[in-house]
């Protein structure tokens, strides 16, 4: 049942890495019936998500003509083309968009998690001064927002629309991420900072020199979800954003799923001159607003267990 | 002071510091002679580092509360220069725009969709990371369990729009199943536009995207089980179907309490980005929520003062929903958010 066990090798041959700890003596040996419903649920639950990733990146590599005879989405490739990337990357608008979707991301990621990692570090020894009444105030916004319409109106007011700050500072502290970070910093053993105040270490330099090293996979982690936060965000800039050109990928993209028809201007001419193909630029947009995902969340994903539960709330 | 005689002498890192110590005394009470001018002194730099995240909160969070006073009035932007200076200008109505509310047919078909798409939700959506979580739990080899969870991850990092144009292609009019069942001389499969099974996409939407992230809080609950309990209940004559029902589901219970206070709580917030990306396609009457309503009558009509008010009810009621929920958790002997 579990892999943590330490048991004693019968020592015949070596396991192969594909096959788990051997069986506890008191557990019934797997049945053949059992273990096929078991790979064949698994099977079908990974098909579900790499199947339509699979048909959005083929489409988004294929020749014009590939596309054109299938009459839509391709399943099997034949062909291989990077035209579509080229275009749609070689200025204009979702070069635009991706450019200014990179900045807000990695600005905002790196506020975002000075501002939790500082505030997670203050509120991380119990009893010291107005400590509760500090992480209550953080707690309560946990169980109510002050709702989209005066929100709206103080972003409004403080002359924030058509910028990027309007993008970022609304959504730059996430309360769950601190408390997360929080539990992790109390669990570092106290001996370790208290000596390094007695050497006369100040609260900034322990938390860089100590705290942080020591942190790295959940900070890992919670940069993760800021930084998936801040790439997927739509609905800010969406009633924040006037101007196309600062629009970040992610509405360029939402334009083709409200209007089927919606590619960049000077990108429908040429389509329409049957030089590219619409659906080709369409899927090739997709797998840009998915990839930078795809790509961080392997490195990171080993830590989420871990992290999620440190979280847990302790008053 | 004379407790030091009982007490195991204290390390002088821990006398310098009261309060730091992990002393098994429910509250550390400061020893003689810290006061609370010296506490401040003391932690001043921890303070000072937790201002900018309270600021933030301060601003965005706790000062809009007050712009509520809104639904109260009659709100017209333009009397000022700018948001806020207009609201110290708009006359006050009372509670006119609840009046409306009430009156309001589109609010009440809001409502009904909400509640609805909230019962489906916790009907289908709830339960299936616990059942995958059981089974990923009951495969042994590692590899296939690191391959499959982290196959399973990947859609709740993708943002919604993504989610929904993933669907589109699928399911759509224009999408790979009309597309194959057209070569077989079937027309017109279109299910993004199908209102009436519209609150059953999005929940399978929401399947796609994120049950395979829920699988991680019941995953870690389920390590913490000790293997011995197992092995008990084995020795006992329990098949694995009875070990499941006896050791396996009890070990999760706290951890399903908890999500369910969450979901309760959070009611009469379903799916909100999801949905407004699908309202056009699918038409007002089966999609519109509570939370697009507020959006649809404020932002894009600019019935701000009507908007704020549905906003705060449905704010309120989302309060009391999560304390209730809370109660009844504690009445069932589960911790539930926060203690008692």
């Amino acid at each position: 049942m579990s892999a943590t066990v330490e048991r004693p090798r019968s020592g015949t041959r070596p396991r192969s890495v594909w096959q788990g700890p051997e069986r506890p003596v008191w557990e019934e040996p797997p049945t053949k019936a059992g273990l096929g419903a078991k790979g064949l649920i698994l099977a079908l639950c990974c098909l579900a998500v790499l199947g339509p990733l699979w048909v959005v990146i083929v489409t988004s590599l294929s020749p014009r003509h590939v596309i054109d005879s299938v009459g839509g989405l391709v399943v099997w490739p034949e062909g291989f083309t990077l035209v579509n990337y080229t275009e749609l990357l070689s200025g204009g608008q979702v070069s635009r968009a991706m450019l200014v979707s990179l900045g807000v991301t990695t600005v905002g990621t790196l506020f975002s998690m000075a501002v939790s990692v500082l505030a997670a570090y203050g509120l991380s020894r119990p009893g010291s001064f107005a400590h509760r009444a500090l992480l209550m105030g953080l707690m309560t916004t946990m169980f109510f927002s002050a709702g989209l319409i005066p929100t709206y109106l103080l972003v409004q007011t403080l002359g924030l629309t058509d910028s990027y700050l309007a993008l970022i500072l609304p959504s730059a502290v996430s309360v769950f991420n601190i408390l997360v970070l929080r539990g992790f910093f109390m669990g570092i053993s106290p001996e370790l900072t208290d000596s390094a105040r007695i050497d006369g270490a100040g609260e900034l330099r322990i938390l860089w020199t100590i705290i942080v090293p020591l942190s790295r996979a959940v900070i890992a982690v919670i940069s993760l979800f800021y930084a998936v936060a801040y790439w997927s965000a739509w609905f800010n800039a969406m009633i924040y954003i006037d101007d196309p050109a600062k629009l970040p990928l992610q509405n360029v993209l939402m334009q083709l799923v409200q209007k089927n028809t919606a590619l960049p201007t000077g990108l429908s001419q040429r389509v329409n001159a049957g030089e590219l193909s619409a659906l080709g630029l369409q899927m090739a947009m997709m797998v840009l607003a998915l990839v930078p995902v795809a790509l961080a969340s392997p490195f990171v994903q080993r830590h989420f267990k871990k992290g999620m539960l440190t979280g847990a709330v302790k008053g | 002071m004379a407790l030091q005689a009982e007490r195991p002498p204290r390390t002088a890192s821990e006398k310098a510091v009261p309060g730091r110590a992990r002393s098994t005394r429910k509250k550390a009470r400061p020893a003689g002679g810290v006061t609370w001018r010296l506490r401040l002194r003391r932690d001043r730099g921890l303070i000072l580092m937790t201002l900018p995240a309270i600021g933030l909160l301060l601003l965005f969070n706790y000062l809009p509360l007050l712009g509520n006073v809104v639904a109260f009035q009659d709100y017209n932007p333009y009397v000022s220069t700018n948001g806020v200076t207009a609201i110290l200008h708009s006359p006050m109505v009372g509670l006119e725009q609840f009046q409306r509310m009430i009156e309001d047919s589109d609010f009440w078909n809001a409502l009904r969709n909400t509640l609805l798409l909230f019962v489906i939700q916790l009907l289908l959506f709830f339960p299936i990371p616990i059942a995958l979580a059981l089974l990923i739990n009951s495969v042994v080899r590692p590899r296939v369990r690191a391959l499959s969870q982290a196959i399973m991850y990947l859609p709740h990092f993708f943002s919604w729009v993504l989610v929904v144009t993933v669907f589109q292609q699928m399911f759509g009019g224009a999408g790979l199943i009309a597309q194959i069942l057209q070569d077989h001389g079937v027309d017109g499969f279109d299910l993004m536009t199908n209102s009436g099974i519209f609150k059953y996409l999005l929940t399978a939407q929401m399947v796609w995207k994120d049950a395979g992230w829920g699988v991680i809080v019941f995953l870690a609950a389920l390590a913490s089980v000790s293997p011995e309990l197992y092995e008990a209940a084995a020795m006992d004559g329990a098949n694995r179907w009875r070990r499941m029902w006896h050791v396996t589901l009890p070990a999760l219970r706290p951890v399903i309490a908890l999500l369910l206070v969450l979901r309760v709580g959070d009611a009469l917030t379903v799916g909100f980005e999801q949905i407004l990306l699908q309202r056009k396609a699918v038409g007002v009457g089966a999609s519109e929520v509570l939370d697009t309503y507020v959006w649809s009558t404020g932002i894009q009509n600019g019935d701000f003062s009507y908007a704020a008010a549905v906003g705060l009810v449905k704010g309120v009621v989302g309060v009391c929903l999560v304390l209730l929920a809370n109660k009844f958790a504690h009445l069932l002997g589960e911790q539930g958010v926060y203690k008692k």
